[in-house]
């Protein structure tokens, strides 16, 4: 059983429908990621999840059970870190974190070591106690992650939590969100960075006005619209007969050559690969390198929306 | 309930670092209320506020009633050194002494005041002040109407002479008696004197006054949650939105308690301020502060943003202090002091009053209701605005 699942959700803002029939779902330890540009439909979305805002239509269900906006106890399974920086700027950054854990309802004592496991993971401990306005943009920001994590969520949410971030803090916030799919954590991710879906998430949606336009893993997505993996094969002389090798393979699409370089076009390079070394090396080519290059989700984007993720 | 509570002592940890609020809530009041003090003079014989007034007795009628009031009140006010008293044998050497700055205020006595009185009739008492000297024709006022209240059928008549200006005695004198609304003196002996001293009217005054400001910084916060985007992590975590604007609420409330608690104290302390029985001081308080956060939340549920709402709300923190008497007498507004009966600042003030008037907590019953009623109605506008208020 998923632990979100979200069905035919809608928002408009008067007559316009900013969030259109959404529905997805969310295992537990899988990470999902909404993928979509400026103005698609993603913080709403996430909103109307974590109830911050009413929705038109559709439902929602966290760990089986009917959610709505005035449900605390469901509330309390989610892990929300805002897309806006949220924090108290005059408080201290573990005063920011005690608060809110006692605000999820955790007992003095747990708010207070939580707090310090929290300012652990973040690498916060040692400017625990300093005012968070005093805080570069970087740390104000893994602080902000940091606080989504103090109630243990089943479900965590992220609204495009590595704007602005180094891309130090930008690993460690994947770190951290690795760790948390790794003990069962099921992550809802949005983000319009190409690379940090691919990346970070098992199943990617693909939401562009409003809709989710295409959903599944890179793999599902990228086969689905059709495009072609390429195999670029680099060796020492012998080019043309390996070419003549390549061509008689079934699967081979389209096979071309420059310099010592070949490049190769098929429709599932994972699968065709351990063929073309057998083959290559039946032949006696020696292989200096093998570059498997998967049309990527920006092409999926452009494929799908006929624009490109970003400008 | 233990969510609120924790917003709620969150809340006053931000607020008791608020330097802005601080200032509002302790520092201004308590300055305003020094000031208007040494301006004005201290009352219960504390002698050293600096504040004398210079007025002149023009005595036409010599009888038994005008001497009760030149010995019986003009005279130990004279010993403890407030004021200086002259005598002037006709009604323009009064006049004349004002318009020249020898005196204040002058006090006109006509002759067959006693005897008038002693034959039922109706008196006169007249009061000219100079332009000059605002507040000692305002104490010359209330010395007159306090003598007026306790004689029937002695009217007060006040008006108010301009330097320089050589005007007629007889005629200002007819513009006394036809202008200034005079004080007709009621029957209820009980109302005779339902007045606080002047410290602490301007203590109890300004107190309230800054209340507003202290009601507008704590409710701000809710803007300010909104700015800094933990609203919606508030709105998120699992606390209902009712939950959310109590604990706001909540903490405005406690923090308006706190300073007005801190103000009663200092102003008693500092200044010999006299707010009456403890218990009534309480319920006009709590009622007052109610009443005032009430009052503010309402209005911040209309406005759109931080600045609006602080924009608004000083507006009328003002207009409310000016139109309830919070920073003058109610009584120089003239026609427009019916308005001050819209305002909490009045009820709070004449609740005071009515304590140190007779003492007995009841006498505070209405004011407090009032209060309570006002609260009622700001906070349900609140209420009934949340969603807009809480949209983050
Ligand atoms: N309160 C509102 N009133 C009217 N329109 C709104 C409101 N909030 C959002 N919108 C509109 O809804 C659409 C989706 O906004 P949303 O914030 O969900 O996009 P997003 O995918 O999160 O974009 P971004 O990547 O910029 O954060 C936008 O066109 C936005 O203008
Ligand atoms: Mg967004």
């Amino acid at each position: 059983m998923p632990f979100l699942e979200v069905e035919g959700i809608s928002k408009s803002y008067g007559s316009t429908k900013v969030v259109d029939n959404v529905s997805f779902s969310i295992a537990e330890g899988e990470t999902y990621g909404l993928l979509g540009p400026n103005g698609a439909g993603k913080t709403t979305t996430i909103s109307i999840i974590v109830g911050i805002l009413q929705r038109d239509s559709g439902s929602i269900r966290i760990n089986g059970k009917e959610h709505s906006v005035t449900d605390k106890a469901s509330k309390a399974h989610i892990g929300f870190v805002p897309q806006q920086l949220a924090v108290y700027p005059d408080l201290s950054a573990v005063d920011n974190l005690r608060f809110f854990a006692r605000l999820y309802g955790l007992s003095r004592a747990d708010a207070r070591r939580r707090s310090e496991e929290v300012l652990e993971v973040i690498g916060l401990s040692d400017r625990a106690g300093e005012t968070v306005s005093a805080f570069s943009g970087g740390m104000a920001r893994r602080l902000n992650i940091g606080i989504g994590l103090l109630n243990r969520p089943g479900l965590l949410i992220l609204d495009e939590p590595t704007v602005g971030v180094d891309p130090q803090s930008r690993n460690a916030i994947f770190e951290n969100v690795k760790k948390q799919t790794g003990e069962g954590v099921a992550v809802l991710y949005t983000t319009h960075y190409m690379e940090e879906a691919e990346r970070l998430c098992d199943r990617v949606g693909v939401i562009d006005g409003g809709q989710i336009k295409a959903e599944g893993t890179q793999r599902e997505l990228v086969s689905a619209v059709g495009e072609d993996d390429t195999i670029v094969l680099r060796m020492d002389g012998g080019r043309e007969s390996a070419i003549r090798t390549l061509e008689a393979l079934p699967e081979t699409k389209q096979v071309s050559g420059e310099g010592s370089e070949i490049t190769m076009l098929v429709a599932d390079a994972r699968a065709v690969l351990p063929q073309v070394l057998d083959s290559l090396t039946q032949t006696g080519t020696v292989l200096r390198s093998v570059e498997v290059r998967e049309p990527d989700l920006e092409a999926v984007f452009l494929h799908l929306t006929g624009k490109a993720l970003r400008d | 309930m233990s969510a609120i509570l924790t917003i709620l002592i969150k809340d006053l940890r931000q607020r008791s670092r608020d330097g802005t609020l601080l200032l509002f809530a302790l520092a201004l009041p308590l300055g305003l209320a020094f000031m208007l003090n040494a301006l004005l003079g201290g009352s219960s014989g504390s002698g050293e506020g600096g504040f004398t007034a210079e007025y002149t007795v023009v005595d036409e009628d010599g009888g038994d009633v005008a001497t009760a009031f030149t010995e019986g009140v003009l005279g130990p006010l004279e010993d403890d050194g407030l004021l200086t008293v002259t005598t002037a044998a006709t009604e323009d050497d009064g006049i004349e002494s004002v318009e020249s700055g020898d005196a204040d205020a002058a006090f006109i006595i006509p002759s067959g005041f006693s005897d008038s009185l002693a034959d039922g009739e109706s008196v006169e008492l007249t009061v000219i002040g100079s332009a000059n000297a605002p507040e000692a024709v305002q104490v010359a006022r209330e010395i007159g109407r306090a003598f007026a209240g306790e004689h029937r059928r002695i009217q007060l008549a006040v008006t108010i002479a301009a330097e320089g200006s050589d005007t007629d005695g007889a005629e200002l004198a007819q513009r006394a008696g036809e202008t200034a609304a005079p004080v007709t003196v009621e029957e209820d002996a009980s109302a005779q004197r339902r007045e606080l001293d002047t410290v602490t009217y301007y203590s109890a005054g300004t107190a309230f006054f800054f209340l507003f400001f202290a009601a507008m910084f704590s409710v701000n916060s809710i803007f300010e949650e909104r700015g800094n985007g933990t609203l919606a992590r508030l709105l998120a975590a699992p606390i209902s939105r009712p939950g959310v604007l109590a604990a706001k609420l909540s903490s405005a409330v406690l923090v308006g308690i706190a300073s007005m608690a801190i103000l009663v104290i200092a102003s008693s302390l500092l200044f010999g301020a006299d707010w009456g029985a403890p218990l009534g001081v309480a319920a006009l308080s709590v009622s007052g502060v109610l009443a005032a956060v009430g009052i503010t939340a309402g209005v911040a549920g209309f406005a759109g943003n931080s600045e609006q709402a602080l924009n608004w709300l000083s507006v009328i923190a003002m207009l409310l202090g000016v139109l309830g008497g919070a920073l003058f007498p109610i009584t120089q507004l003239g026609a427009l002091s019916t308005l001050s009966y819209f305002t909490p600042h009045r009820w709070f003030l004449d609740g005071l009053a009515n304590l140190s008037a007779d003492g007995s907590v009841a006498t505070v019953l209405t004011p407090v209701l009032v209060l309570l009623g006002m609260a009622a109605v700001g906070g349900g506008a609140a209420l009934f605005r949340m969603g807009r208020m809480l949209h983050s």
